[in-house]
């Protein structure tokens, strides 16, 4: 344990404890408001280079297991919480989360007033952060601040894409559908439920081109969540532009924005960003309400789309901003939050569902 | 869809009296129903016998009934107001049983009333347990094993299968009535013959055990459109196998993964669709197997709970505003969330800080009881306390419960406490146990053993050691500097020590300790409950404390100064924290009247409380609400924060009140009564020195330090005597002495409870009439609001009997004397506020036992009689009003022409064992109003609402002791001719059988043991209707007690006393139909009452 500092880049600074990994490390700061999952919310790609701030005091309770993960290591560049728990409680644990952070080599500061931070943060944006042990002067870590990229035009899909093309298979039996994912950074669950529903999933990198999408053949194509703006990583839409109308497509979050830059459209960077599992969405072609799992700073303008050729399927309730999309020509659907959950709750699930029938016509065709 | 239109006139019901398993938490509910339906238009109607309710304030409804909740008299009231539907979700289980009943008997159908929220099959399929197991196995969910029984042979059949032990309950009763756990054969035919009984439906269902899982709770919404949200999860701290209610604990789940949690989520969201709930709130409990996480589910309340008030209070998520809104055709998202203002209220709320809910537990009352928990619930009230961390929540909470303790701390030093004891303690259930577990700490017996013995999760045995390993810290640092660090003092607030704890270690007093803490620069600072975790920008005005960065009281004030540019004057009220006995619901109710009254005078008020059950802490009640224990330490860090222009202590019972010196002390500006008269009032001796300077009588007394001067003084004095030690919690330990021998057994008794302290003696004036005024003092002049004659005897703790008001047998001279009596006293004092009075009348004598120059438990029940906002005057005069302002007067009292009877609710059927006699502590949870022009018919319907209807016809058991025999003869001569057979004891049989009367004699139960007519076996059988029993003098007899047992396991009304008995058979000689009639026409028809002012 080392006293440690959160300096934000407008000169905000929170004092509290590190643990054992020392040093300094920078990133864009963001809150998480979802109670449990922390698991989840560490090893999500769509945290790469983000300090994250749970609004739950109590972080570790029921410390961290093999399962509960959704890549295969932490992506978060810092982790800001009230009060660790050193001491966990669970059947399916397998060491504490302290533990697990100090493998990880994560910068991680407790003791700090979460709830301050995040009413900061709320009312000033995500910003950029650093968590040092070593350097207490404002000036020298607003200057090392500087240094560090902004979130709003980097390309942080590159560093959590897959290096290699890989493939996921169908939980049992031969496979329904082949599934075409290009990984801007995604969750396991994503994958996992793709699966259960029968699909063998073909793990693009980001990078991959439409050739070799196509080469394989799918029934679909996903487009998956990430980190970072999407707007910077402009190979994706392009390629997606390609395939725009051959073949069903998916996207979740990142992937929703992606598919919006695809078909023409932008994307704006919203006041306050969707941090947390208890977002109401409602879907407009059943008007059911789903309470959802959400984790973005960016939003589709749907003005920029054009209602001919697409039309708004979910709304967020909160802000009423575009949760949700749909081709009216092609098999194109998109979500700006997270159906696949993990964590949060799982009453959008039924979403993967449409993707599954979208695939089933187009075999039919 | 917005709100229907097909129904114009809507129905509510109300929970009745406070009883234990359904406290105030109901009349939240309901009175948030009520402004939520009046809001959108509607027309209420409420049915309530609970006097002391917000909601039965005539202006929550448009017509308020204060009439016994039963299948008759609503019947009546549907049949004049011809309501368009019922609410019954919203008033515990008492209402979802008298709707079902309604239905039952075809009334709703009759009148063509419908059901909103849940309807007949959904609560059936919800509260019937073998229709509810089957629904949960139907979606593939899991469920304990059992079965079902009807009857004595059926349930030991079914035993065999299941193996001991089991866990036994009735179907169809509240708060887990007549429920139990059996390890053998002989507890569970115990277990299962009271679960029968008391059973609606006579069943019980079987259970494997699950005891020491872990158990959680779930709150969850649906509207018609199939929305379904979770407010809130709660975790149990106290494993399986104790009552939630009576259970510490938790919110949110805390050891849940996200992905256990989704599935109980999802298993939630299937249960409420399965099950059909259509509209509002439910709460449904699970059981987790902590070694392979097995869950199970347990039941599913289809109604507004206990929990669910303490769900709405943990989240700032307003359940039952809600659940009303959605009953009249509202959608979740067409509900705005009023914290946020922007977003609707179809979200699940998340939290940034930790709840802990600690039950309060009343056993000092009966001490014959044992303070075992179970699956019945015992706890007469709660507090609840926020904090940012677990440790800091738990903390508050305990010392938020007011009983001693002043945190996780000691009461007794470990080392003295045998191993074998704590185990036991740590093993078995009980109202310390949590105590224990530090006791065990200490020890240094470590989480795994304590696991082992009280399956109390690790996790918080963890944190607990933690605690523990501060304070260990914190007093070697003590030891070696003689103070503390300011980093040691931080840490200690932030782990929710105490000043007075710190105090403790410090060897210093509590504001020492609050003088280091500030100048070293530890404050506490205020956070805002916004449902959403700082999400999004949040107006509502609830606050907790802890010790952190960012004060947001402090921009809320701020910021609300600058929108309207003036300093509004500002009155903070204390409020009462956890219900007890003697102080409930009734000072509640106080609270919030003068939150009321204070906004009408364009004052902008700030409510302290930590009972989540009550209205006071609903957020919109006054400007700003702080959810915090009513200590000196907490409430003074408020103070610092407010600066509020007065403080009003008088209205919270004695919580606050025995705060006044402190405060007063520390500057804080105490409104109303000062706290020299409050002590004046409370000191014996500066108390009797007034009496008589003032002229007036009150019962000779004395005090004596040693058995031999008790002995002299109440020689002296005369028996019988009341005795009790001069320094007790509460007013316990009182007892009516009637000989020297009993004298001196009770000195030795009392040793343990007054530590030193004199024992004091008054003269107990027998059979006198006792007499409760409530009054309202300006300090200059008094209006005596309510005059109220005691139904029992003195002796009995006003508490605890019945009353009636207007005075039925008070001559109008001593009426006047008494009002004479009460301005003399109020003037003396400077009384400026509430004053209650307690007079003993014989022989045309007034006695003054008692003044209290505060709010009394009657004052609630004086207002729904006489419609006088007793409370809403009493605070606006505190504030510099004068009585003359308000155009009150005796001659528009006296136009009042309905009679009104106060009956208290007793708990002794949670309590077996407990001899259910009467005397000066009080024993009742709750009170219920009978409301008639006649007196007759208003003592019948109180003694209905208060659940033991009196019988028209049948045998009357009448055993008296010898003052009453001559009594006994009038009052058999009356039975007699009204046509009930009389049976008694031999004494009572022989003065009866001189008079001439046919009575049926019965020997006492040891004689009678092997004969047919025995007593205890004519109640078993439901052979006796009435009891009318009153106790000889002290001596308490195997008799009475076996006696008193059975009436209350069998539910025969049983009358201990004379005077009792005479007013329950004028009540029955005039029983002739069902008349009802809202408190608005009572008030309408004599003459306006609303005050000016």
């Amino acid at each position: 344990m080392a006293k440690a500092i959160l300096f934000l880049e407008d000169g905000t600074s929170f004092f509290g404890e590190s643990l054992s990994t020392v040093g300094e490390s920078a990133g864009e700061a963001v809150f998480n408001t979802a109670m449990t999952g922390y698991q989840e919310v560490l090893t999500d790609p769509s945290y790469a280079g983000q300090i994250v701030c749970m609004t739950y005091p109590l972080i570790g309770n029921y410390g961290v297991n093999d399962e509960d993960v959704e890549s295969d290591k932490v992506h978060v560049k810092g982790f800001v919480v009230k009060e660790f728990c050193r001491f966990h409680s669970n059947y399916r644990a397998t060491k504490s989360l302290i533990e697990y952070l100090d493998e990880n080599n994560i910068m991680a500061i407790e003791g700090i007033d979460t709830r301050a931070l995040t009413r900061h943060l709320r009312v000033k944006g995500a910003m950029k952060a650093i968590i040092s042990t070593e350097d207490f002067d404002p000036a020298s870590l607003k200057k090392k601040l500087e240094k560090v990229p902004s979130m709003e035009g980097a390309d942080w899909v590159k560093n959590v894409t897959t290096k290699e093309k890989y493939v996921w298979k169908a939980e049992k039996g031969s496979p329904l559908y082949k599934v075409a994912a290009v990984d801007c950074g995604i969750k396991l669950n994503i994958l996992r439920i793709l699966a259960r529903l029968g699909c063998e999933v073909h793990v693009f990198p980001a990078s991959a081109t439409a050739e070799d999408i196509e080469a394989i053949k799918p029934d679909g194509i996903f487009i998956s969540n990430g980190p970072g703006d999407p707007a910077a990583a402009k190979y994706i839409p392009e390629t997606v532009k390609k395939l725009v109308g051959k073949y069903p497509i998916f996207g979740i979050c990142l992937g929703h924005q992606i598919l919006g830059l695809a078909l023409g459209g932008s994307t704006y960077k919203l006041k306050f960003g969707h941090h947390g599992a208890n977002h109401p969405v409602k879907d407009l072609l059943d008007n059911r309400i789903g309470i959802t799992s959400q984790n973005h700073g960016f939003c589709v303008d749907m003005k920029s789309l054009g209602e001919d050729e697409v039309e708004m399927i979910d709304i967020n309730l909160n802000d009423q901003t575009l949760e949700g999309l749909r081709h009216k020509k092609y098999p194109i659907l998109s979500f700006q939050h997270h159906p696949e959950a993990a964590p949060g709750p799982r009453d959008a699930q039924y979403l993967f569902d449409h993707f599954i029938n979208l695939m089933q016509e187009h075999k039919k065709t | 869809m917005p709100r229907r239109d097909d129904i114009k006139k809507i129905l509510l019901l109300g929970s009745g009296p406070i009883v234990i398993g359904q406290a105030c938490e109901f009349d939240y509910s309901g009175t948030q129903a009520c402004k939520a339906l009046k809001e959108e238009g509607y027309e209420i109607v409420l049915v309530n016998s609970n006097p002391a309710t917000i909601m039965t304030d005539p202006e929550f409804a448009d017509r308020t009934y204060v009439e016994p909740l039963t299948p008759e008299y609503v019947e009546a009231i549907i049949e004049k107001e011809r309501p368009d539907a019922i609410l019954p979700t919203l008033g515990g289980q008492t209402a979802l049983n008298l709707a079902m009943k309604l239905y039952e008997n075809k009334v709703l159908e009759k009148y063509d009333v419908i059901m909103l929220g849940a309807n007949y099959d959904v609560i059936k399929k919800a509260e019937d347990r073998e229709c509810f197991k089957e629904a949960i196995l139907k979606i593939g969910l899991d469920v304990p094993q059992s079965a079902f029984a009807h009857n004595m042979d059926e349930a030991k059949k079914a035993i065999k299968e299941i193996g001991f032990p089991a866990i036994i309950r009735p179907s169809f009763t509240l708060g887990g009535t007549g429920g139990g756990f059996a390890h053998n054969m002989e507890e569970f035919e115990e277990v299962v013959a009271r679960g029968i009984e008391s059973s609606m439906i006579n069943e019980v269902i079987i259970e494997e055990s699950i005891v020491g899982w872990k158990e959680y709770e779930l709150e969850v919404m649906r509207d018609h459109k199939d929305n379904v949200v979770i407010v809130c999860s709660i975790e149990n701290l106290d494993p399986m196998g104790v009552h939630t209610g009576d259970s510490i604990t938790v919110a949110p789940a805390q050891t849940l993964t996200d992905r256990e949690y989704q599935d109980m989520r999802d298993a939630a969201l299937a249960i409420i669709r399965e099950i059909g709930v259509e509209t509002g709130g439910s709460n449904i409990q699970f059981a987790v197997n902590p070694e392979n996480g097995r869950m199970i589910v347990i039941e599913m309340n289809p109604r507004v709970s206990r929990s669910s008030a303490l769900a709405s209070k943990a989240t700032g998520f307003p359940i039952a505003k809600f659940a009303a809104k959605l009953a009249v055709g509202y959608s979740l998202d067409e509900i705005q969330n009023d914290i946020t203002k922007e977003t609707p209220a179809s979200f699940e709320p998340t939290i940034d800080y930790c709840v802990v809910k600690a039950p309060r537990f009343t056993f000092e009352k009966f001490p014959e009881a044992k303070d075992i928990l179970g699956v019945q619930m015992k706890s007469v009230g709660e507090t609840m306390a926020i904090g940012r961390t677990f440790k800091e929540a738990l903390q508050k909470a305990l010392r938020g419960l007011e009983i001693g303790h002043i945190g996780f701390d000691n009461k007794l030093d470990y080392k003295g406490i045998p191993d074998e004891k704590v185990e036991l303690r740590l093993r078995e259930p009980n109202a310390s146990r949590i105590f224990y577990v530090k006791y065990a700490l200490q020890k240094g017996w470590g989480m795994e053993k304590i696991f082992e013995l009280s399956k109390i999760d690790r996790w918080f045995l963890y944190h607990m050691q933690q605690i523990l390993e501060l304070e260990n810290a914190l007093v070697t640092e003590i030891q070696k500097t003689k103070t503390l660090s300011k980093e040691s003092l931080l840490k200690a607030k932030e782990y929710g020590f105490s000043d007075r704890q710190l105090s403790k270690f410090l060897n210093t007093d509590e504001l020492s300790v609050r003088r280091l803490r500030k100048e070293k620069g530890i404050a506490a600072i205020y956070k805002l409950v916004d449902t959403c975790a700082a999400e999004f920008e949040a107006y509502t005005p609830y606050f907790y404390s802890t010790y952190e960065l960012e004060d947001e009281a402090v921009v809320q004030i701020e910021k609300l100064r600058r929108q309207s540019g003036k300093n509004k004057k500002k009155i903070m009220i204390l409020g009462g924290g956890p219900n007890r006995i003697g102080q409930g619901i009734e000072f509640d109710y106080c609270c919030v009247h003068a939150s009321f009254a204070m906004q009408e005078l364009g004052y902008e008020t700030i409510m302290v409380n930590s009972n989540p059950e009550t209205v006071s802490t609903d957020y919109d009640i006054s400007d700003r609400l702080y959810f915090e224990p009513l200590t000196f330490e907490d409430v003074m860090n408020i103070v610092d924060v407010e600066k509020p222009d007065g403080v009003i202590v008088q209205f919270g019972g004695q919580t606050p009140l025995n705060l006044a010196r402190s405060l007063h002390e520390a500057g804080v500006p105490i409104v109303g009564t000062t706290v020299e008269s409050i002590e004046t009032a409370e000191d014996r001796e500066k108390f009797s020195n007034l009496i008589k300077k003032l002229g007036l009588l009150q019962p000779a007394n004395g005090s004596a330090i040693s058995a031999d001067e008790a002995v002299a003084i109440a020689e002296k004095i005369g028996y019988p005597v009341l005795a009790r030690p001069s320094f007790v919690l509460g007013g316990r330990a009182m007892k009516i002495v009637y000989d020297k021998e009993t004298l001196l057994s009770f000195i030795e008794e009392a040793k343990e409870v007054s530590q030193g302290h004199p024992i004091l003696i008054d003269q107990f004036i027998e059979d006198a009439v006792e007499i409760d005024v409530d009054a309202l003092s300006d300090g200059n002049e008094a209006f005596v609001a309510g005059i109220m004659e005691h139904i029992e005897n003195a002796g009995i703790h006003s508490g605890d009997s019945a009353c009636v008001l207007p005075a039925q047998s008070v001559r109008p001279e001593i009426v006047d004397e008494i009002k004479n009596v009460t301005c003399k006293i109020a003037k003396a004092l400077k009384v400026i506020g509430l004053l209650n009075i307690q007079f003993a009348i014989k022989n045309d004598k007034i006695y003054i036992l008692e003044v209290n120059p505060r709010a009394s438990r009657t004052s609630p029940f004086v207002s729904k009689a006489t419609g006088i906002p007793l409370a809403k005057t009493a605070a606006k005069i505190m504030v510099g009003k004068k009585l003359p302002e308000f155009g009150l007067s005796y001659e528009w009292l006296q136009k009042l022409k309905h009679v009104s009877v106060k009956e208290s609710v007793l708990p002794f059927s949670k309590f077996s064992g407990v001899d259910i006699v009467l005397g000066p502590e009080m024993k009742s949870t709750g009170e219920v109003m009978g409301i008639s022009s006649d007196f007759g018919e208003a003592f019948q319907k109180a003694q209905i609402s208060a659940g033991s209807s009196l019988p028209n016809k049948g045998t009357v058991f009448l055993s008296v002791r010898d003052e009453d025999k001559r009594a006994s003869v009038f009052i058999a001569k009356r039975l007699e001719n009204m046509g009930f057979s009389i049976l008694s004891t031999r004494g009572t049989a022989k003065v009866l059988k001189k008079s001439g009367l046919d009575v049926e004699e019965v020997g006492r139960i040891e004689e009678a043991k092997n004969k047919p007519l025995n007593v205890l076996n004519l109640i078993k059988e439901n052979k006796i209707a009435l009891i009318i029993n009153t106790p000889s003098g002290e001596s308490s007899q195997y008799d009475m007690r076996s006696i008193r047992a059975a009436s209350i396991l069998h539910n025969v009304p049983c009358i201990t006393t004379i005077r009792g008995a005479r007013a329950a058979i004028y009540g029955m000689e005039n029983a002739s139909g069902i008349h009802v009639k809202p408190l608005q026409d009572y008030y309408q028809t004599e003459g306006n009452v609303s005050c000016a002012v």
